[in-house]
Formats: C-alpha cells, sequence, structure tokens
C-alpha cells in the first residue's frame, strides 16, 4: 500500500494525462463519428463511399498499430507534434468510426417515414438530419456511446506504449522502482474503474432523461 | 382568433387579383408519368391535371399505384418517365430546388410521422423558421392560428406520442399548412385511425377544401370523395382508369373495374 502512497504525485500526474487523453480524444470522435455517419447516410455515392471506407480501414487496424505508425511515420513525412497530441488526434480518428458506425445504427432505427416528412416540408438532407433524425438516433444510442466512452478510456493507456506518461505509464514507471505490481496496478485499475462508473452513470441518467416517447 | 385565420386562408388562396386570372391553370400537370420498382410497373401512362382551387380524390384498390401517385407529385419517389409540373414550374429531381418545390407542397402521411421528440407546437414552427426564415414570434403565432382552426390548440406543449390519433392527424394537417402551401397532398391519412376519429380529421379536410386549396386526397372514404371532391379518379393496376364528378362517379361508373369496385366498397 506504501508503495501508492508514496508516489501519489505520479499516479495524480499520470491520471490528469489520461483524463485530458480521453477528454480531447473523445471530443474529437464525437466530431469525427458525426461527420463519418452523416457520409454514410448522405444521398451521395462518393460520400457515402468515402465514409465507408473510412470505417472500414479505422476499425480494421489496431490502435496500437495506428499509434506506432503515426508517432514514427509522421515525423518521417514532415509533420512533428508532441506525443500527447499525436495520441490524442490517432485515439479520436480510431474511435471516431466506432461513434460513427453507433451514430448511423441509431439512424437507421428512426422510422423512415421521419425523415419523409422532413423532406417533405422542405428541409434540406443537412437541416432534416440536424433537426430531425439525429436528435432522434442520438436519444436511441446513449448505452452505445456510453460504451465507446468507456472503451476509449481504457485504450487510452495504449498510449503508454509509445511514451506519453499517462496513468498506466506512471503506474509501470512507479513499479519499476517499487517492484510491488500488485498492489500499483490494482490502484491504477481501480481509477480506471471510477472513471468508468462515472461514465455508465451519467449514460444511465441520460438514458432516463432523454427517453423518446413513441 | 378565427377571423383572423379565415383572412390568412383567404390571402394565400385569393390572394392578390392577378392570383384570379389564373385560378382555371393547372396547379399540378402530369404527364406520361411512368415508374417501375424493378419489374413492376407502378404507375402506368399517368395523365392528370389539377386546377388551382380543386379537390381531386384518388381511389381504387390497394397496390394500385394511387399512393405511388401522390409520392410522386413531390418526388418522395423519383418518376420512371414523364413530366410533372407544380405551378407550371417542372418539378425539379434533386437540391435546392426540390426543396423550395416541396417547400410549396404539403403532404399529410397515413401514418403522422410528426417529430416524436418535438412538441406539437415545435413540430408546427420547425419548418417555417428553418425553410422559410419565419421568425420564432411569428412562426408561433401562425403555429397556434392554426392549431386553433384544426381544433387542438389546447395540445400545443404536448409531445406527438400524448395525442390520440386523430389529433396526431390533425397536428400533422396544421404542420403542412403553416408552410402556406399551393397545393397539398393526403396519402390516406384517415387510414391508420381507429373509426371514430376518422370524422374528425375529415371535417378538417372539408373545411380546407371549401377554403379554396387544391388537394389531391389518396382515400379509401368515399364519403368525403362524395362530400368534398370537384372529381374522383379511380385507379388500378397503375393506371387512371376513369375520371368523373363525384355523383356521376358514384352513380353511373362507365368502367367494368369502377364498378366491381364500388359494388365491394359500398355494400358496406
Amino acid at each position: 500500500m506504501s508503495a501508492l502512497l508514496d508516489h501519489l504525485p505520479e499516479f495524480w500526474q499520470g491520471l490528469i494525462v489520461t483524463l485530458q487523453l480521453t477528454a480531447a480524444s473523445f471530443a474529437g470522435a464525437a466530431v469525427m463519428g458525426l461527420v463519418i455517419a452523416a457520409m454514410r447516410v448522405s444521398p451521395v455515392p462518393v460520400l457515402r463511399g468515402i465514409g465507408t471506407a473510412y470505417v472500414e480501414t479505422l476499425q480494421n487496424l489496431p490502435l496500437l498499430v495506428l499509434l506506432v505508425l503515426a508517432v514514427f511515420g509522421l515525423p518521417e513525412i514532415g509533420l512533428q507534434a508532441g506525443l500527447q497530441v499525436t495520441a490524442t488526434v490517432v485515439i479520436a480518428l480510431y474511435e471516431g468510426a466506432y461513434i460513427a458506425e453507433a451514430l448511423r445504427s441509431g439512424v437507421n432505427a428512426v422510422s423512415s417515414g421521419q425523415g419523409e416528412a422532413a423532406r417533405a416540408l422542405g428541409l434540406n438532407f443537412t437541416q432534416s438530419l440536424r433537426h430531425v433524425v439525429l436528435p432522434q438516433a442520438l436519444r436511441t444510442v446513449i448505452q452505445p456511446i456510453g460504451n465507446i466512452f468507456i472503451a476509449l478510456t481504457m485504450n487510452t493507456s495504449l498510449a503508454a506504449a509509445v511514451g506519453v506518461v499517462e496513468l498506466t505509464a506512471a503506474a509501470n514507471r512507479v513499479n519499476l522502482l517499487e517492484a510491488q505490481p500488485i498492489p500499483i496496478f490494482v490502484g491504477a485499475g481501480v481509477a480506471y474503474a471510477v472513471i468508468a462508473a462515472c461514465a455508465g452513470f451519467v449514460t444511465g441518467r441520460l438514458e432516463r432523461r432523454l427517453a423518446v416517447v413513441r | 382568433m378565427y377571423g383572423n385565420t379565415l383572412t390568412y386562408a383567404g390571402i394565400i388562396h385569393y390572394g392578390p387579383l392577378y392570383l384570379r386570372f389564373r385560378k382555371k391553370m393547372a396547379m399540378i400537370r402530369v404527364q406520361g408519368l411512368n415508374k417501375w420498382f424493378g419489374d413492376h410497373h407502378v404507375l402506368r401512362d399517368i395523365d392528370l391535371h389539377v386546377a388551382q382551387g380543386e379537390v381531386v380524390v384518388v381511389i381504387g384498390p390497394s397496390g394500385s399505384g394511387k399512393s405511388t401517385l401522390c409520392r410522386c407529385l413531390n418526388r418522395l419517389e423519383s418518376a420512371g418517365s414523364g413530366e410533372i409540373l407544380i405551378d407550371g414550374v417542372p418539378a425539379p429531381v434533386e437540391g435546392r430546388e426540390l426543396a423550395r418545390l416541396r417547400a410549396d407542397v404539403g403532404m399529410v402521411f397515413q401514418s403522422f410521422n410528426l417529430f416524436q421528440h418535438k412538441t406539437v407546437l415545435d413540430n408546427i414552427m420547425l419548418a417555417p423558421m428553418k425553410v422559410r426564415g419565419v421568425s420564432r414570434a411569428e412562426a408561433e403565432k401562425t403555429a397556434r392560428d392554426l392549431l386553433a382552426r384544426v381544433g387542438i390548440a389546447e395540445q400545443a406543449g404536448k409531445l406527438p406520442a400524448q395525442l390520440s390519433g386523430g389529433q396526431q392527424q390533425r397536428a400533422a394537417i396544421a404542420r403542412a399548412l403553416a408552410m402556406r402551401p399551393k397545393v397539398m397532398l393526403f396519402d390516406e391519412p384517415t387510414s391508420a385511425l381507429d373509426p371514430e376519429m376518422v370524422g374528425e380529421v375529415l371535417d378538417v379536410m372539408v373545411q380546407l377544401a371549401a377554403d379554396g386549396m387544391t388537394m389531391v386526397v389518396v382515400t379509401h372514404e368515399m364519403g368525403f370523395a362524395r362530400r368534398a371532391a370537384d372529381r374522383v379518379v379511380f385507379m388500378d393496376d397503375g393506371q387512371i382508369v376513369e375520371t368523373a364528378e363525384p355523383n356521376a362517379f358514384f352513380e353511373s361508373p362507365t368502367t367494368d373495374r369502377a364498378r366491381n369496385f364500388l359494388a365491394k366498397v359500398l355494400t358496406h
């Protein structure tokens, strides 16, 4: 236990980085997911094709591979960015594919009559999506998106592999000094569990508050 | 309040004097319309003219293509071949012009299709604000006037799921009217309703017809056809088989197919 308590500042620093990675990459993933989902349900075949290609590519490659490729590959083509920024962007792009698919399933769950009524009133594609279809789609996919958020939180630990000192990397460093893996990683695990529990609590509340009455 | 709505109706339907000269002009002109779903030829050489202010009721057995025809008029279904003109303008195929056409053509669906996440009032205000750029205050005033006109003013703040079917359909009619359309299309507006609610919706439609709205109504309500139609169009197997004034059609249909159909529906 003292192995944990003696190194609280390092853990705290790691937790802050994990929270930054999580918040920033989730925000990015939400935007990306929205754009890609909109492309995948759009009436324009080219946009649908790009959206599909994006999802298939990003979902089918391991996040670790993407992180390694970005961290070591981007400087080769002259793109230099900090490790944490690179990791944030990669995680956002990767999780964006999952959010896009969750949103698309939500859009498909909205009855086609809703979109037809919107179009029949003269709303264009973007307006129908924004004011009619997506607000209803979002309500049905709160839970899956909460799950993606939790998965994303856990996935931020992969950033440790490319040198970002977040919670897992911090725990690992402490362990190298103290050689007490069980308390140290249980401690880190509890911190992740608390983040996940908060996410579950929020999505549960949102789901009850926003449920669509049909 | 009711006085206001009547004036408002007057403005759209009889409006500026020059519009009266166009009164005999075809508001809807369909020429040689064909439509296929795969190999299935659902609309065959449809010609249909609807004059301004005219109420045309389309009847026929299910699968005869009447709903598809209705949906082609505002391009919710694309036409295979042929020409559709609304108020003298060819219906655009897509994009901004198509949205503009649809704004001018109101549509009422069998399944109401009110936006489930918005209150009745917000349902009605959405399109005028987003498509016509009307201010929130004005949109709300129009919406409340229209809700009063269709007799559900007190339901304004409720969600669609909290309303009865008849109330939902009347709200849907108000939503379409809020765009001040030139034409109203009704795609079996009472088919999903419990019998005791059919009347309240038909009453609104009869009033609308009396106010001079140009209407195309796909329905199985023969009573409405008799009461409000200027013309009855009978469709079967994707074709317009017979067109006549309601009395002539119901008393002495000229085709066997129409006679058979009427024999089946009117015996009940």
